[in-house]
């Protein structure tokens, strides 16, 4: 490991402080499960290590039933994928944090962490912008907030500027009526990253859908929302789903490469949208 | 910043339920601190990058990778390592199970194979072979084809309703 220093921030201003009088080379430690392997592989400059996890808002899980969910950016993918409210009202989010990376992963790597590293094929990313999440951001300007379908601008880049961090991720409480779901495809069973992924979130009015978000991951270079011009104001019929499967395979622009070809990742945009709005729909109904 | 090649710092910290302090480097991941500083050597280097599992331990009864935490982020932390496991009377259940099982060969994996276990009979005493795989793909072994691993997984939870 390069040498390096490390700090702990107890709250938002001192991580803010530390990582301002650190430079660029000072880096947000949450998880650590791609920093401490980036530093190790000396493929990040890394003089100072700014640990954020003992910071109250950085490791919170609040649900209500006004507000909605508030998750912090370092709270572990396995409190989230077992938390009963957030299996309850959304869904989504449970299926995309309990496949990344494996158990012990798990026990340390974060919804905010895996934003934040903004890759193309990002599981939780397409679940928490299907389910219009928000990004609350802190940094030498202040606090700002960035609708997570906003945050990444290309492959690994985002909307960060230096010396700022993620604080935690808001998501609206689910309308009456919706339902979302998110799968991915992978040759095995686990602890692979996605060849696609779609996240979806709709609302359903009898057999009307009144709204409707789906996101893409790994069919493009960067995570992307999908145009639902084709299933929102229209019953929810085998037609509709298909031409929405359609405008999927439309938007996506993929590439080829040991996980997959352009030809599948075509094929699975559309597939693994209709399953996800086939599976929203499910649950909007229940 | 400056910064030196050495930053030595006291590690305090609750390790398989002993209270030991010893000098360790800030650069130092858990692991590498265990095995080099402490003298606990049963965490194994795999691939020291998340994939292999062979260094789990538990963090206040979480399973982690041991080579993807710092040393310094476990001030005052409870550590749990496959040393932990067994008590003066004898192996665990689940170890005597790996044992009766031959769920070993080289070894290697086996010390982070125990912890991740004992960690998901404790979380899901009595799971499903799905469950048990699913909860184990984080470590990986290339001696045994897993099938005598999750069976003296299972046969431990069994043994658990006796």
């Amino acid at each position: 490991m390069q040498a390096l220093k490390y700090a702990r921030a107890s709250s938002v201003d001192e991580a803010v402080q530390m990582l301002r009088d650190g430079g660029p080379n000072a880096k947000v430690l949450a998880g650590g499960t791609d920093i401490i392997v980036l530093a190790r592989e000396r493929r990040r400059k890394v003089e100072l290590f700014v640990d954020i996890k003992h910071i109250a808002e950085v490791m919170a899980l609040e649900y209500d039933a006004t507000k909605g969910l508030t998750v912090g950016s370092a709270t572990p993918l396995y409190r989230v994928y077992n938390d009963a409210n957030i299996l309850k009202h959304f869904p989504a989010l449970t299926q995309s944090a309990h496949v990344i990376g494996g158990t012990a992963i798990q026990g340390r790597a974060s919804l905010g962490g895996n934003l934040a590293n903004s890759g193309p094929a990002g599981d939780s990313i397409t679940a928490m912008m299907a389910l219009n999440g928000t990004a609350l951001i802190a940094g030498p300007g202040g606090r700002r907030e960035v609708k997570i379908d906003e945050f990444c601008t290309g492959p690994g880049q985002n909307v960060l500027q230096a010396g700022e961090f993620i604080v935690s991720l808001h998501f609206p409480h689910p309308a009456a009526h919706s339902g979302s779901a998110w799968e991915r495809f992978i040759p095995r069973n686990e602890m692979d990253i996605a060849v696609a992924n779609s996240g979806t979130y709709l609302v359903l009015d009898g057999d009307v859908v009144t709204e409707a978000r789906i996101a893409l991951g790994a069919v493009g270079p960067k995570v992307f929302m999908v145009p639902v011009d084709s299933l929102v104001g229209k019953p929810l019929t085998d037609e509709t789903i298909a031409a929405a499967g359609q405008a999927a395979k439309a938007t996506a622009t993929p590439i080829d490469d040991m996980r997959g070809s352009i030809k599948q990742r075509l094929h699975l945009s559309d597939i693994l949208t209709q399953r996800t709005i086939r599976a929203a729909a499910e649950r909007a109904r229940a | 910043m400056t910064t030196t090649n050495s930053t030595h710092f006291v590690l305090s910290a609750n390790i398989n339920g002993e209270r030991l302090e010893f000098l360790a480097d800030e650069r130092d991941s858990l692991l590498e601190a265990l095995r080099e500083r402490a003298g606990i050597r049963g965490p194994k280097e795999g691939c020291n990058n998340g994939n292999c599992g062979a260094c789990s331990v538990l963090i206040e009864g979480v399973l982690v990778n041991s080579c993807l935490v710092m040393a310094a982020e476990c001030q005052d932390a409870n550590i749990t390592t496959v040393e932990g496991l067994a008590s003066p009377e004898g192996l665990s259940p689940l170890q005597q199970c790996f044992l009766e099982e031959a769920a070993l060969q080289c070894g290697i994996c086996t010390p982070g194979f125990l912890v991740a276990s004992t960690a998901l009979l404790e979380e899901n005493p009595h799971p499903t072979e799905e469950e048990a795989r699913f909860w184990l793909a984080g470590n990986l072994c290339r001696c045994t084809g897993y099938d005598k691993i999750i069976r003296a997984v299972l046969k431990a939870a069994d043994q658990k309703d006796a």
